[in-house]
């Protein structure tokens, strides 16, 4: 498969022929390469793919010969794991247990970090976690991970119990009791992958927009919309910048509240 | 004109995160500003208190699309 052939569907959509200009919808992100239906090899999965080779072999290659002197490749690496290890993993979690989480949290960051940027980079141009599908799987290991280790920990009557503030007047509790459940276990993984979700999809809309748009009115439109029209592909490119800065700080916040998951569950009575 | 009045729903929840967001990097500028060598703990903080501020206009985009 060409780095083209990853490129192209968003051309095609964009192309507004005939009919007057197609704003982006949703089902722009709905992009089949192989096969179609419930079973197609979509463009995100290819991109998901890639992003788990690249990292595989990136981190491979840089730490194989590691020497005390690093290499450029090394240096790079070791600057993330420690960043993941010491200010999100060790400050967060704390410096008793936060070891065990080291390799799911670099995991997690790491996937995100580069899955994030291929939105803005091409050829390929498509952040994979607009595609809900790809949050719900991040947020369902965080899920797992963070009820195991609390309940392992506790014991599932402690876990769920140590959720409740206690020493609140009695009737306050048929409030609470189902508001704190609710929040630990509905509202917090939907949050966590809606988050994701949401900006990686509303940022790539946001690019298309402008983008389409601008195409569209530098190509069909009168000598003023040409005008605009360029003034659109500036605006895309300022953005790009933005999103490119949303892309960075969203792989930071979902690794930051798995973190911040984890060690609430492993967290002394309160 | 047309449209879908799914998206003013968005603008409406926009309003609280945007206000909310704009409180807490207020507070943040002004810890730093106080205490530099504190800024670590804080960036933290701010971040965190961000990205659960922001969680209400995200419901609103989704539901804007899912509601359209």
């Amino acid at each position: 498969m060409s780095p083209t052939a990853l490129a192209t569907p968003f051309l095609a959509a964009a192309s507004g022929d005939g009919g007057g200009y197609h704003a982006p919808e949703p089902q722009e992100f709905y992009q089949p390469l192989i096969g179609h239906g419930d079973w197609a090899l979509t463009r995100p999965i290819v991109v998901m793919a890639i992003s788990v080779g690249l990292i595989a072999w990136f981190l491979l290659a840089t730490t194989k010969r590691a020497s005390v002197v690093p290499s450029r490749g090394q240096w790079v690496t070791e600057a993330l794991h420690t960043f993941v290890r010491n200010s999100l993993a060790r400050d967060i979690i704390g410096s008793k247990e936060f070891l065990r989480f080291v390799p799911a949290l670099f995991t997690l960051f790491s996937i995100l970090l580069v899955n994030n940027l291929f939105g803005i980079i091409p050829p390929i141009q498509f952040p994979t976690m607009g595609r809900i599908g790809f949050p719900i799987a991040l947020t369902l290991v965080v899920y797992v991970v963070y009820h195991t280790v609390g309940i392992r920990k506790k014991g599932f009557r402690n876990y769920i119990g140590g959720m409740i503030p206690k020493g609140l007047p009695g009737p306050i509790y048929i409030l609470i009791v189902p508001l704190e459940l609710l929040t630990q276990f509905i509202t917090q993984p939907l949050t966590l992958s809606l988050r994701l979700f949401g900006n990686m999809f509303a940022g790539h809309m946001l690019l298309l927009l402008f983008i389409t748009g601008g195409q569209y009115m530098v190509i069909h439109g009168s000598i003023g919309l040409k005008f605009a029209g360029a003034g659109s592909f500036v605006m895309a490119f300022v953005l790009m910048i933005f999103e490119g800065l949303i892309e960075l700080l969203q792989a930071y916040i979902f690794t930051l509240l798995a973190a911040t998951y984890i060690a609430a569950a492993l967290a002394d009575e309160h | 004109m047309s449209g879908n009045i799914a998206i003013l729903g968005y603008g409406l929840s926009a309003i609280g995160p945007g206000i909310g967001i704009g409180l807490i990097f207020a507070a943040y500028i002004n810890g730093v500003a106080r205490q530099p060598e504190a800024r670590g703990m804080l960036q933290t903080i701010a971040i965190l208190g961000f990205a659960l501020a922001e969680a209400l206009a995200i419901f609103g985009l989704v539901l804007a699309f899912v509601f359209k």
